[in-house]
């Protein structure tokens, strides 16, 4: 672990500071927050954000319009949390709430699946795909969209309030209500089967927690995305906390090569002009040039912006760029920048993959060979066991056959073990006692059966097991291995 | 002490105090944390006048809706009733021996038959329905007075033996040794007898003359074949199920002295519907008898 200033020296004695925005020295507890109106700027990374933003908006808003055939028995939403009957369904895979380890599963390789962005390339999740940039983003186009540019923006905020700007204001706010609205109604759908939902919706016959959802989080991306933007990354969530800690001299970083650009301006033989561009499109509203801090998300637009101007003074292109601190300190000593693609593999990029990979491994393997039928037995405790008239010795069981597939299923139980001993249940009568049962189990269902097991007279306490079978072409077998009490010593 | 300055490295007050040459710089929190802050406290301040919060010297406030939570249990409670309503209106249309007809019914009015169970019943025939020495079980297929549905609804309202219920199951064993009805030789060798029919004691001489004390004695409520008669509430001698134990002191003690179990009318006390869960609930334990019963609902 390195501290955060890229070139492990003192921090610069700060010059002027070159934009009439940046906070001044002030007294007192708190801080009024700098509104922060970023330019807008294109570029390589620029147009890899627009891409990254328009996968992830498209994933999440057409995912729950996507089908998926099922069969008759189950719904056909390729992606479905079905909270009522607790089910979850994702494309093939359907998860029930005793498989939640799968989800477990998930959750895990998520979280090492961030560990090794953030190994291999920085904190490139913040800069292009956590929800609160994607939305902060879209806020910050349809501020440019309405307002203007950078200086536009500026002017119109120190305006006073006229009538001309609170119409502008107010168209402004509601098309960022639309997007939040779109945004909280868009969630709801992975709730619900989406075309049903929308129409109710619309009609205004959806189930008030589906509107009350929608003004939730349609009020929490106004907020977040809306107002709060940048005060998230740098107060509120803890991720970059994390992530800071976790970069190391390996780690691809936007960095300002200060031995090159400085001293700055014009005319002062470093490469950097101090256009200032490099801060003025920074969504966060920090200048890199200070030195790699918690504010920045690494979105490289500075890189954009400053690729331009070196493009335009004949300089090579790179004084803001993506590098590790380890070859930071090559370059500065005169070595060429290594590039991108080799600096990505380093060994713990590759041991966070592997990781990765194994669980991702782990989990497949385990999906592909669960079994579609379970059973579980729970055994009357109280009393454990039970004399009969003749001596026979009877316990109790709750069966429950279990049944994951979206059809019916026939099923035969068998009873393991304790020769003598023969089952009933409470829909036949001791008399037609046996030892096996079959019923068909109705699709996606758990189906709970009283069992009475009746063993002859003098039988010990001993293990017993029941197997479930599934008799279709299917096939399948499980077992559970539970007890039979009898009284000490036979009777 | 030193003066405020500002540091020229951040470009940042300082607090204004300094240890060691160590200074701390007055970084500000945002102002909407303050004002976030601030909200809490409203929220706070609104709490505590909406709901009851401050203690007084008799009683508390009383919040500006009067909102208690026992007030809420009981809109819950008419709520729960109000759910279970038709459930029990349906109860009470359908007469006992029809449950079985409607498994759906039967379910519910063996859930709500375990709950009462739970409330009146566990003190003598305990949590699991396997009572005890004098308490029947009644998980097993042995039934005194009868196991079909009617029979234990008949058996739980009017009771047994209970004084003040007209209809109540009544039988009276005589207490042979103690009222001098037969020596205690006499009633040792009945002991065997009774003993040898369920194969606890071989068959000797005592039993041989337990047999003829028998004949004349106990056959007019036990049966000729001392099998027992539902009619009395007289136990089936013969299998291995003793409501009073079955060893020699036990059995001797039973022909001595005679038991008189006495379980209560709860006709007098509950209400016709909730014996009919009750009865339904007995019956589903396993040695319900003359009816099939129905699968429980998982809980
Ligand atoms: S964009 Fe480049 S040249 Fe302009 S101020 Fe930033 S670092 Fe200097
Ligand atoms: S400093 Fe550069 S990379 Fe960092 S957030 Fe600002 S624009 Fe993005």
């Amino acid at each position: 672990m390195v501290s955060l200033n890229p070139q492990g020296q003192p921090t610069r004695k700060q010059r002027p500071l070159p934009s009439a925005l940046k906070p001044k020295p002030q007294s007192g507890l708190y801080e009024k927050k700098q509104p922060v109106f970023p330019r807008k700027i294109d570029g390589r990374f620029r147009r890899l954000k627009w891409g990254v933003m328009a996968v992830c908006l498209a994933i999440y808003y057409l995912t729950p319009w996507l089908r998926w055939n099922r069969g008759p028995y189950a719904p056909d939403q390729a992606v479905l949390i079905d909270l009522a009957h607790r089910r979850f369904y994702m494309f093939s895979i359907e998860i029930w709430p005793q498989e939640f380890y799968f989800v477990a599963g998930l959750l895990i390789m998520a979280g090492i699946g961030l560990f090794l962005v953030t190994s291999a390339v920085g904190r490139a999740w913040c800069g292009y795909a956590c929800p609160q940039t994607v939305w902060t983003d879209l806020f910050q186009h349809i501020d440019r969209w309405f307002d203007g540019d950078r200086n536009a923006q500026i002017r119109l905020a120190n305006a006073p309030w006229t009538a001309g700007k609170l119409a502008r204001r107010l168209s402004k706010w509601s098309l960022y209500l639309l997007v939040n609205v779109a945004t909280g109604g868009a969630w709801i759908f992975y709730f619900a089967d989406a075309p049903t939902l929308a129409h109710q919706v619309f009609t205004g016959t959806a189930p008030a927690i589906a509107y009350s959802t929608i003004a939730v989080l349609a009020g929490t991306t106004l907020w977040l995305g809306g107002f709060m933007r940048e005060q998230v990354c740098v107060y509120m969530c803890p991720w970059p906390r994390i992530q800071s800690a976790m970069l190391d001299e390996k780690s691809l970083i936007v960095t300002y090569k200060d031995w090159r650009g400085e001293p700055r301006g014009k005319s002062s033989g470093g490469d950097c002009v101090d256009c200032n561009l490099c801060a003025a499109v920074c969504p966060t509203g920090i200048d890199i040039r200070d030195g790699a801090q918690i504010g920045c998300i690494t979105c490289a637009l500075c890189i954009d912006a400053c690729d331009g101007v070196m493009a335009k003074t004949g300089r090579p292109r790179g004084l803001i760029d993506y590098a590790t601190l380890e070859d930071s300190e090559k370059e500065r000593a005169g070595a060429p920048p290594t590039s991108h693609a080799k600096l990505i593999w380093h060994a713990r990029t590759l041991i966070y993959l592997g990781l990765w990979s194994a669980i991702g491994c782990a989990l497949l393997f385990a999906l592909g060979t669960r079994e579609h039928l379970a059973i579980s037995v729970a055994k009357d405790r109280n009393p454990p066991f039970m004399l009969m008239s003749d001596g026979a010795i009877r316990n109790a069981y709750l069966v429950k056959w279990r049944n994951m597939e979206d059809r019916p299923r026939p099923m035969r139980l068998t009873l393991d073990g304790i020769p003598g001993a023969r089952m009933w249940s409470e829909e036949m009568g001791k008399a037609q006692a046996t030892r096996q049962l079959t019923r068909t189990i109705p699709a996606d269902q758990t189906e709970p059966l009283r069992i009475y097991v009746i063993a002859p007279a003098g039988t010990a306490q001993q293990p017993l097991g029941f197997t479930l079978t599934a008799t279709d072409a299917q096939g399948g077998t499980v077992r559970y291995d539970t007890r039979f009490d009898a009284p000490e010593g036979g009777q | 002490m030193t003066d405020k300055r500002i540091d020229e490295a951040t470009n940042t007050e300082t607090m204004g105090h300094e240890w060691d040459g160590i200074e701390e710089l007055n970084t500000p929190l945002p102002r909407w944390w303050l004002y976030t802050f601030y909200a809490c406290i409203a929220f706070a301040v609104g709490y505590a006048v909406v709901y009851p919060s401050v203690p007084l010297i008799h009683e508390g406030t009383h919040g500006s809706f009067g909102w208690t939570s026992r007030g809420e249990y009981a809109a819950e409670k008419k709520a729960e009733a109000a759910q279970r309503a038709p459930m029990l209106a349906a109860l009470a249309k359908t007469p006992i021996e029809d449950l079985p007809k409607n498994p759906d019914l039967t379910r519910q009015a063996v859930a709500g038959g375990r709950a009462a169970f739970k409330v009146n019943c566990v003190q003598c025939h305990g949590a699991g329905a396997a009572g005890s020495v004098g308490y029947p079980n009644l998980n097993d297929d042995d039934w005194l007075w009868g196991g079909s549905l009617t029979d234990i609804q008949q058996t739980l309202t009017h009771g047994i033996r209970y004084p003040g219920d007209d209809q109540t199951r009544t039988s009276l064993m005589p207490s042979f040794g103690h009222d001098k009805i037969l020596t205690p030789a006499q009633v040792q060798d009945a002991a065997s007898f009774v003993r040898s029919l369920s194969g606890l004691e071989p068959k000797g001489a005592a039993a041989q003359r337990g047999a003829e004390i028998f004949a004349t004695n106990c056959v007019a409520c036990h049966g000729p074949d001392a099998k027992g008669g539902r009619q009395f509430g007289a136990p089936n001698l013969t299998d291995r199920i003793w409501l009073y134990g079955g060893s020699r002191e036990q059995v001797v003690g039973s022909i001595t002295n005679a038991h008189a179990g006495v379980m209560p009318a709860w006709g007098q006390r509950l209400d016709p519907v909730t014996i009919k869960m009750l009865a339904a609930y007995v019956h589903s334990l396993g040695g319900g008898e003359a009816f099939a019963a129905p699968t429980p609902v998982a809980k």
